[in-house]
């Protein structure tokens, strides 16, 4: 089942363009990574998925057009934005109460039980919880509601590594199957790798990369060439090379591991690396045009 | 505490159709829930009020003990000293209802975008529809219920305070309460309350619009056009006419609902002639106001779909 499917969706704010005809198709059970920098419409393309945002073109969202029907569509679909979004005033009693007053999925013992594995009482405001807490209660909140598709707009950012870690721990453990679907953006790429099914790269309000993580790890090879092998490394067309305390990285795409092996040591990219490879030569191709 | 998420299984919600209706009011119910723990100067305002006023009118009555004695001993002043604390309660704290409603407005639907809260709220199923509708059901309906609960219990302690006070002075209860129509004077407050209530209906929609609308400065926004079109007004066509409708809008449910006392008059001796039911249904201003209400109300709705956190 397409859980999301957009055909040439377009966002202008005045002159601005966030998203210039991004077409994208996320099946059931994946966990989609998507990566840009900021500003390269990541956010907007969520917010047009979670119908908070009108825009152009064509979107469906489990068989739904979000802009219109969001209030019926988040009866299966959760999010958490980019920052602690839930209100200072909210008692976490209240918050629960809410939420399993309005939503008709929401399981109040499974929201029950994850609270009880941190510190937040009962009585607590949100504004009297730290960050890390906040996002524990949204994630408990979130987890606890049976939805197809959770949305995840920077979930992590502004948290340290242990409350970073034990969010996608639980988020694995304790929510993720085969019958629902993730789509997560974050700065901390490197934490997401051993989690995500499938990688999409946008850029200047444009989907210009996507794989599924067999794939990724299938096509890219990374080597750091010793450097009297430079220029036979170079004639097997790196896609991209940096250069790291004096020796050479090469970035390789569809080459032969045991070819690679004589150059020097070989390992599986990082995300991160594969995204400035992909962004450079973009942009290179841009200059090339303009010329 | 949460009683009826309990009294209701999950598989009869799950089950669609079965109680639509029931799923349909549930999130407005929660909605408004939802406005009373965030905003608790809605009872709270009143409440203060009324506690004050309690306290003023216990010390007034016993440091004007002798000129009260004269006053209840003519009968022509008789009727009109006996009720003037319950009128003045009453009044004070319609105003302050009014008041509370009117700032409640201005930041129902403006701070929730400044702490990026709506974001939270529109990630659940619940429509800006049932949103803007549990927004605007707390002037329209909750604060005047409110208000009449709080009047009511402050007239009754009035009641007592008066009772106790006759009797420690040797006045008849009998002659206080005879003039005294508890019921009759409630009677008479709902009618008032539902009179303002449907009259304010375009003020508060006019605000709650504001609060969906501004970036900032929610109070500038509400007051300033209104202000700068009767400044125009009177300086291009030397008129007053938009002045007059908005002092009309402010005082027309007391005018058009009740026979209005003129100042310094005795208040008749039965409540409930003064009221005016079929004068107030009958005025136009009254369905105008309604209907400019609902566009205002309509335009809410739309903004709240279109506007995102500042």
């Amino acid at each position: 089942m397409t859980v999301i499917e957009a055909h040439g969706l377009r966002k202008t704010f005045g002159a601005t363009i966030a998203l210039d005809g991004v077409d994208l198709r996320v099946e059931e059970g994946r966990i989609v990574g998507l990566i840009g920098l900021n500003g390269a419409g990541k956010s907007t393309a969520l917010n047009a998925i979670l119908g908070l945002t009108p825009y152009q073109g064509e979107l469906k969202v489990l068989g739904r057009d979000p802009w219109s029907e969001r209030d019926q569509l988040m009866r299966d679909v959760s999010f958490i934005a980019d920052v602690a979004v839930l209100p200072r005033w909210l008692r976490v009693s209240q918050a629960l109460d809410y939420v399993a007053g309005v939503h008709p999925r929401f399981d109040r013992a499974k929201a029950e039980s994850f609270l009880a594995k941190t510190a937040i009482g009962r009585a607590s405001k949100v504004g009297e919880l730290s960050k890390g807490m906040v996002v524990q209660l949204h994630l408990a909140l979130v987890m606890a509601i049976d939805a197809k598709l959770l949305v995840l707009d920077e979930p992590t950012l502004g948290l340290d590594i242990l409350y970073r870690k034990q969010f996608y721990d639980s988020l694995l453990n304790d929510y993720y199957d085969s019958s629902r679907t993730i789509v997560v953006t974050t700065h901390q790429v490197e934490e997401l790798q051993h989690i995500l099914t499938d990688l999409m790269f946008i850029h200047r309000g444009r989907i210009i990369f996507g794989c599924s993580m067999e794939e990724f790890e299938a096509r890219y090879l990374e080597v750091m060439v010793h450097p009297e092998r430079i220029a036979a490394a170079r004639a097997l067309k790196p896609i991209h090379e940096r250069q790291v305390l004096g020796r050479s990285i090469l970035l390789f795409d569809h080459a032969d591991r045991r070819q690679l092996a004589a150059l020097g040591d070989v390992r599986t990219p990082g995300i991160a690396d594969l995204f400035l490879a992909v962004i450079g030569n973009e942009a290179g191709e841009t200059q090339g045009v303009a010329r | 505490m949460n009683t009826q998420s309990n009294a209701m299984p999950e598989s009869t919600l799950n089950a669609q159709g079965v109680a639509p209706a029931l799923a349909a009011t549930r999130p407005l119910y929660w909605s408004i829930r939802r406005e009373l723990w965030e905003n608790r100067s809605i009872y709270i305002a009143p409440l203060t009020i009324a506690s004050l006023f309690l306290v003023g009118f216990l010390i007034s009555t016993i440091q004007q003990m002798p000129k009260m004695r004269a006053a209840l001993a003519d009968p022509m002043n008789q009727r009109g000293a006996i009720h003037m604390p319950y009128d003045v309660a009453a009044f004070v704290l319609l105003l302050t209802a009014f008041f509370t409603g009117a700032f409640y407005c201005l930041d129902a639907l403006y701070g929730e975008r400044r702490d990026r809260s709506v974001l939270f709220w529109k990630s659940l199923p619940v429509s800006d529809l049932t949103t803007v509708l549990a927004k605007a059901g707390i002037p329209l309906v909750v604060l005047p219920l409110v208000t009449f609960a709080i009047i009511v219990a402050t007239q009754f302690v009035l009641f007592l305070f008066s009772t106790a006070i006759a009797l420690g002075n040797g006045l008849s209860a009998a002659t206080l309460w005879a003039q005294l129509p508890l019921w009759k004077m409630w009677l008479s407050l709902l009618c008032a309350l539902v009179a303002s209530a449907l009259w304010y209906a375009p003020i508060y929609g006019w605000l709650l619009l504001v609060s969906s609308y501004a970036r900032r400065a929610t109070f500038l926004w509400a007051v300033l056009p209104l202000f700068a079109i009767c400044v125009v007004e009177k300086i291009a066509f030397n008129t007053l006419y938009f002045a007059n409708l908005l002092k009309f809008r402010l005082i027309g449910w007391y005018t058009q609902a009740f026979v209005p006392l003129v100042p310094g008059g005795v208040p008749p001796a039965d409540p409930l002639t003064q009221i005016t039911p079929w004068r107030f249904l009958s005025t136009p201003e009254l369905w105008i106001g309604l209907i400019v209400a609902a566009a205002f109300i309509a335009a809410t709705v739309r903004l709240r779909h279109y506007r995102e956190p500042i």
